[in-house]
């Protein structure tokens, strides 16, 4: 197996904090990895800029590959281009954040933003408050199962 | 880098821009648990974070450009050195977080509406012509303005449109916040070069720009002053004096602890 591909294989269990269900590779905040002998670069993308986890998804990801025999140095670093946007999150992503009880990102955004409920899939539902318990996520409401919940904040250029 | 004025230059911008969401920031945070209702709560916290968050974006700018450690920059600095609009340092009200905090809802509402759009104004002329990674930066801030200036907008609109006693609340914030607007387009005595070196457009145009807009919506003479000091020029009020020593207060306590 190449050291990338190990890499690759660490980071599948390196999970944002605030969303544990999903790991940094489904969320889709690794846009590369440079392996030369023994050390590795990360190159990652911050979903939004003020999220207080970039720092301890930074230090998992470079802890977890340190485990990675043979590796001598890992450097990770938060690049400015291209922007994370929610169409990066995996479809196993969307699956795992569904069922952690948040609605994955639709894929349209603009006025029609409909966002089926993660519990009973029902399209009543309302949003309640854009702004969430976290940067990346908004608060809904369904009208069929009358169960609040959330929703991943659609970010697109 | 082309030459030591465009560096310069550059600089002066970024902390123009870095400071007045750093402090306006600030200012956001102390409405914790004092926000209308508690979705606000939720919602204005978050856009105190992003507005954090955009700070550091910046901060992380001026670090690369040789301008020293952003936690130095943000906890350590003078106020003579901060470069944001007084506009941004004013406080919320009456009183203080802890006692008595009686922060008046419409200055706050009308502050970072009109803030947040001058903001938009701002950005999109970056987004035009500026630096390459300014430009880079921008273009995620925006992303997530879009969210900010989406809710002040509303808050603005229902007050507007809301009891006569909403009505001219708001009407007497509109005039105290107007009055500090034009620090909030000036780029300091320096500004000439800013807009010569193509970093961004000139205050006249991007004033035009933010009174189009808000003109549609605002029944009201758009005259903007700077009655105070201008704050791009290091010209401050007490209050943000007050402010940065309370924000750095654990910071100056003990200057090495890892955060």
């Amino acid at each position: 197996m190449t050291t990338r591909k190990k890499v690759l294989e660490k980071l599948e269990f390196v999970k944002d904090p605030e969303i544990p269900s999903v790991s940094v590779v489904d969320l889709g905040i690794i846009y590369d990895v440079k392996v030369d002998g023994g050390s590795v670069e990360v190159e990652a993308m911050p979903t939004f800029s003020g999220c207080p986890a970039l720092d301890i998804i930074k230090r998992d990801i470079k802890n977890a590959i340190e485990t990675i025999e043979g590796i001598t140095s890992v450097e990770v670093k938060y690049i400015r281009e291209p922007i994370w946007t929610t169409a990066r999150v995996t479809d196993r992503g969307r699956v795992q954040l569904k069922e952690y009880g948040i609605a994955p990102p639709e894929e349209k955004v603009g006025s029609e933003w409909r966002v089926p409920c993660p519990y009973c899939d029902s399209i009543y539902t309302t949003m309640d408050n854009i702004f969430g318990p976290a940067a990346c996520r908004s608060i809904l409401y369904c009208k069929s199962c009358k169960n609040p919940f959330e929703a991943m904040k659609p970010v697109a250029i | 880098m082309e030459s030591a004025e465009y560096r310069s230059s550059l600089i002066e911008l970024v902390y123009q821009l870095a400071d007045d969401d750093f402090i306006l920031s600030y200012r956001g945070s102390e409405w914790l648990g004092l926000a209308p209702h508690i979705e606000e709560d939720v919602a204005f916290s978050s856009i105190s974070q992003d507005l954090m968050g955009h700070a550091a974006l910046y901060y992380s700018l001026l670090e690369e450009l040789g301008e020293g450690d952003a936690d130095e920059l943000t906890h350590a600095r003078s106020p003579e050195k901060f470069r944001n609009a007084v506009l941004m340092e004013l406080p919320n009200g009456p009183g203080s977080y802890l006692e008595e905090p009686n922060y008046d809802w419409a200055f706050t509402v009308v502050r970072n509406y009109f803030y947040t759009l001058a903001k938009k104004v701002r950005l999109h002329s970056i987004k035009e012509h500026s630096y390459e990674t300014l430009q880079q930066i921008v273009q995620k801030i925006s992303i997530e303005m879009s969210y900010h200036l989406m809710h002040w907008e509303t808050w603005f609109d229902q007050l507007m449109n809301s009891t006569p006693e909403a009505r001219r609340r708001m009407t007497e914030a509109i005039d105290v916040v107007l009055k500090e607007m034009k620090g909030v387009f000036s780029y300091g005595d320096d500004g000439e070069k800013i807009v010569h070196l193509s970093l961004i457009e000139s205050e006249e145009i991007l004033t035009r720009r933010w009174k189009a807009i808000l003109s549609e919506k605002v029944d009201h003479p758009l005259e903007i002053e700077m009655s105070s000091l201008n704050g791009r020029n290091g010209k401050h009020t007490d209050h943000l004096e007050r402010a940065l020593s309370t924000l750095s207060e654990v910071y100056q306590s003990v200057p090495s602890a890892e955060w």
